[in-house]
């Protein structure tokens, strides 16, 4: 549009200067007629028309729209201006760039993972089907969720009246042969609900369906895109070819797209799951459920229809025969969907909403910074101003210039936040918690770029209003000269100035005791004993040893004591050991309830849950968890199924008062179980992460007679190995590791492989990327501010030079002037401080959730910022108000 | 912009309502109409020639006037500005509204000679 009417009035403008050419042309045609000489009749042509380019230019300007084009010619001199102090243009513009680059960058990933919706078909109508059973008593996990078993999604799916479609998941692994190396994959099991769910279609292929979870037919799988362009070079035709999974010929029905995951899990494979419905219980509460609702029914509605659902779940199974199928009924299990999008956010949430305030904040403490220099600015003009004002320039001519001059500012440094925010957003996804959900969607898209532009031209506005509010009053209040003269600078003047520094210490304080209190949290972390010893000289894999491979159990816990036995001889390794979880892995978790000897459950009571754990001789040596009383698990005992087990420390305390009381002391899982007999007691494990309390947990053999299962024992098939050696990490290392498993069994992968201080990072994080994004934010307030300060009393001190001179001359001493300088500096961030604690003391407690260990109003934290503030306030002070002292009173007074 | 002194200024609207009424009579090109409106005023109204081209843009602008591409009288290239029904309409609007200012100017003349 605006292009078409540019066109339009370029053929305008020719126009003009045709007939104009004309009309003077003619005119020298006439007075050559007429005898006049060429050169002549040409002057005189031109005499009588007038100034030609003015006339011109004022017939063009019939079709201009005129505020625009008077716009552009203020543009031109607003860049022309800033071209000639380019260091305070490049100083504004840098400070802009950082503020907003660092803005869009958070506001990008805010975006991506907060706000935009899921990348499924209609989001909106998915849902989490999480419950919540405080009553089950314990474990604390299950106040936060519990998860579904195979029978409650059974009932679910059969008698639902709130969903479309309703599918369960499980991550898991498996081994893929023949096809390069033996390898451990990813794996999703899904049941047909699923994918439906989603709604998200094969890129090749299709979707596994009902029929794919009857184990009779074909089995079939589907391919994650980035596992079938890593191991098939994204060939197509890979469709209907069989693969080798656990050591099973399966078809490949499809491929699933790009960036398509199970809810927020990223996988090689979709296996279906198939249950089996007359062998399922009540128990087994191990699967994540997902729905899309009906149109119309609220996610309350869909709520009331699943306790309606408990009930009739809880009437059609049974945990097995003479067990009550309504005991369930004491832990209280309660539906608590809440929409998809906040279970994949979860609570990162908290950190991003934290990061994107601290952020504002600094941009807001840059705004201040830039607004002070534009008020020195304005003063340097105020002459200039004066004098256009007096020329009949009206008030909000000049104030339009002052606001186009901010606000170009504030373009010009977003454009360049731009290029920083790029920067700053590589930074952020590597410095990220890599469990950041929906890290992989975070980019710079359009409403990235509109919220920068927005961001520039408020700031622009923001920071321009201030000189404006000054320096654009009624004429009469400018004085046209004399400003010079006055002895000081006018109070009024000094009082916008100070009232920024006074705002600009304050939002400073309130960032810097923010990121101290995350160091402080950080610390509070790595003082916890975490359970295990030197993470860093910890390796861990994980070895799965499938049914399809190795049938016998005994054979499998041979293999493992065998690789065990391997991974020991690799020079350098002082120890190796096995156990099915090694903290903070996230791997399943597996708990019930243990019975106590000698100690009865009346009536409705029963024993409490502990997290299960199951775990090789050595195993405890090589992670560096102390043994607190007894000893570890033999061999001997593991072969010959002896009735043994280890508790945690916690929980040998809860049950006999003592690690030593426990030594000797009798437990069971199920009453037609030998007691077993408790060898050792070792210290807690933080198993969930160091900010969670360790949970009671009791470790079994790997091995042990099966009750309830089909054969007659009961093995776990996947452990994570624990080697200690001062060579862990090292490519050559985990080269050794895997040729000394292959010199065990060559067809078994190696997954996970990492140290134990990968993992330990891992689990803390989103504390460092919120300690590392506060720590940022807090330096860069500090600098800000600091050079706030420092600006504001440069300037006075160079405003005042004459004032200073008088003093002299009337017997001041150098140190008092330069006191009087520090001290004014020192009453502004101390108004600063005290407004700054009185935010913090309320703003810190919304960050609560983010700490560990420490108070929101933490008073070493309260106590040491505001120092350390106040001592770089006077230093900034200190530095200009010394060149108090080089003033020479003479020249001074003099130079008037 | 050095006026001849002995010429009056024009008062405001009075040049567009010549342009007005000259083309009225015939569509011109410019240097047509400049030569018209002096020659009808017997060159009493100080016109500075090039001053017609920003008040005709503004008619064009306004609807007042069309042009169109057309030659000179010595065969060149130019524009004709010719009336529209509008520019007819204003005119007339305009002329009425001008005797009425003269009618009440004369009178007030009338009045302090008397």
């Amino acid at each position: 549009m605006a292009l078409f009417s540019r066109f339009f009035r370029n053929r305008r403008y020719d126009d003009i200067s045709v007939s104009i050419r004309e009309h003077i042309d003619e005119r020298i045609d006439e007075l050559m007629d007429e005898g006049m000489p060429r050169e002549e009749a040409a002057r005189a042509a031109r005499r009588e028309f007038g100034n030609v380019t003015l006339l011109e230019e004022r017939s063009r300007e019939a079709w201009q729209w005129q505020r625009l084009e008077s716009m552009l010619v203020d543009l031109k001199h607003i860049g022309r201006r800033l071209r000639r102090s380019p260091g305070f243009a490049i100083t504004v513009v840098l400070t802009l760039a950082i503020g907003i680059g660092a803005n869009t960058a958070v506001f990008s990933v805010l975006n991506s993972v907060l706000i935009r919706p899921l990348p499924y078909h209609e989001p909106q109508q998915l849902v989490a089907l999480r419950l919540v059973a405080p009553g089950a008593p314990g474990l604390t996990d299950f106040r936060d969720e519990l998860r579904l078993s195979a029978s409650m999604y059974l009932t679910v799916a059969a008698h639902n009246h709130a969903f479309q479609s309703v599918g369960v998941w499980l991550p898991g692994t498996a081994s893929i042969t023949g096809i390069a190396q033996p390898e451990q994959v990813n794996t999703a099991l899904i049941t047909d609900g699923v994918l439906p769910t989603l709604g998200v279609p094969a890129a090749a292929g299709q979707w596994l369906t009902a029929a794919d979870q009857d184990r009779r037919g074909t089995r079939r799988v589907m391919l994650g895109y980035g596992y079938w362009q890593r191991r098939f070079g994204g060939d197509p035709s890979v469709v209907g070819r069989n693969i080798n999974v656990d050591s099973q010929q399966w078809e490949i029905a499809g491929v699933m797209p790009r960036g398509f995951r199970v809810v927020n899990y990223d996988f090689d494979l979709l296996v279906p799951l198939a249950f089996d419905p007359v062998k399922e219980s009540l128990a087994g509460f191990a699967y994540h459920g997902i729905a899309r609702l009906r149109p119309g029914i609220t996610i309350s509605q869909a709520d009331d229809d699943m306790a309606r659902l408990l009930n009739v779940w809880m009437d059609s199974w049974t945990n097995g025969p003479g067990s009550d199928p309504h005991f369930y009924l004491n832990w209280k299990i309660t539906p608590a969907f809440r929409p998809l999008k906040d279970q994949v956010v979860g609570s990162i949430g908290n950190v991003l909403w934290v990061v994107m305030a601290t952020i504002g904040v600094v941009m807001l403490i840059a705004c201040t910074n830039v607004a002070n220099l534009l008020l020195v600015r304005a003063d340097a003009r105020q002459q200039e101003l004066a004098v256009r004002s007096a020329l009949g320039a009206g008030r909000w001519r000049i104030a339009r210039e002052l606001l186009l001059e901010s606000v170009t500012l504030g373009l010009l440094g977003g454009a360049a936040g731009v290029g920083v925010a790029y920067a700053g957003l590589r930074l952020l996804v590597a410095i990220g918690p890599e469990n950041l959900p929906r890290l992989s969607e975070i980019s710079l898209d359009a409403s990235s770029i509109a919220f920068t532009v927005i961001l520039s031209v408020l700031s622009g506005l923001l920071f321009g209003s201030i000189p404006v509010l000054r320096y654009a009053p009624s004429k009469q209040a400018v004085p046209l000269i004399g400003s010079m003269r006055t002895a000081s600078v006018s109070r009024e003047r000094q009082r916008g100035r100070n009232l920024l520094v006074v705002a600009q210490v304050a939002m400073a304080l309130v960032l810097l005791i923010s990121a101290v209190l995350m160091i402080r949290t950080f610390n509070a972390m790595l003082n916890v004993d975490p359970g295990f010893s030197a993470p860093t000289s910890l390796q861990v894999m994980r070895i799965s040893i499938p049914e399809t491979m190795v049938r016998d159990p005994q054979m499998v816990t041979r293999i493992q004591n065998n690789i065990q036995d391997k991974l020991a001889t690799i020079p350098g390794v002082s120890s190796a050991g096995f156990a099915v979880s090694v903290p903070m892995s996230g791997a399943e978790p597996n708990w019930d309830g243990i019975s106590v000897e000698g100690k009865t459950y009346q009536g409705d009571e029963e024993p409490p849950l502990r997290l299960f754990n199951y775990v090789s001789p050595g195993y405890f040596h090589t992670a560096g968890t102390r043994m607190v009383a007894g000893r570890d698990f033999t061999w001997t005992e593991i072969y010959g199924l002896r009735p043994v087990g280890i508790l945690s420390e916690s929980l040998a305390r809860e049950l006999w008062g003592s690690p030593l009381a426990a030594i000797g002391k009798r437990f069971r899982e199920f009453s037609n179980m030998p007691w077993h007999e408790v060898v050792g007691v070792v210290q807690d494990v933080r198993e969930n992460g160091i900010d969670q309390i360790s949970p009671a947990t009791v470790y079994w053999p790997s091995i042990m007679r099966d009750l309830y299962g089909p054969g007659p024992l009961d093995v776990r098939r996947t452990a994570y190995f624990a080697l200690r050696s001062n060579r862990a990490g090292t490519q050559a290392f985990i080269n050794e590791m895997q040729q000394a498993v292959w010199l065990v069994n060559s067809n078994l992968p190696v997954a996970d492989v990492s140290t134990m201080q990968d993992i330990y990072s891992q689990s803390m994080a989103r504390t460092s990327f919120t300690l590392v994004m506060l720590a940022i934010a807090g330096t860069m307030a500090l600098a800000l501010g600091i050079l706030g300060i420092y600006g504001v009393i440069s300037y006075a001190v160079s405003q005042r030079t004459r004032e200073i001179g008088i003093r002299m001359a009337l017997g001041a001493k150098k140190r008092e002037l330069v006191w009087m300088f520090v001290r004014s500096a020192l009453v502004l961030t101390g108004i600063g401080t005290a407004v700054g604690i009185g935010a913090a003391a309320a703003l810190m407690r919304l960050m609560r959730t983010l700490l560990f260990g420490i108070s929101p109003l933490d008073p070493v934290t309260f106590a040491v910022v505001p120092i350390v503030l106040i001592a770089a306030a006077a230093l900034a002070s200190y530095l200009p108000a010394r060149r108090t002292a080089a003033v020479n009173p003479v020249e001074t007074l003099r130079a008037e | 912009m050095a006026k001849n002194p002995e010429h009056r200024d024009l008062f405001p609207g009075a040049l567009e309502i010549m342009i007005l009424q000259s083309l009225r009579l015939k569509p011109m090109h410019g240097y047509a109409l400049v030569k018209h409106i002096k020659q009808v005023s017997d060159d009493l109204l100080q016109v500075e020639e090039g001053s017609i081209y920003p008040a005709l843009q503004r008619m064009l602008r306004e609807g007042l006037l069309e042009s169109q591409t057309g030659t000179s009288s010595k065969g060149r290239p130019t524009r004709i500005y010719r009336l529209t029904p509008a520019g007819i309409r204003h005119l007339e609007s305009e002329v009425v509204s001008f005797e009425r200012m003269f009618a009440g100017f004369s009178r007030v003349l009338a009045a302090a000679r008397a």
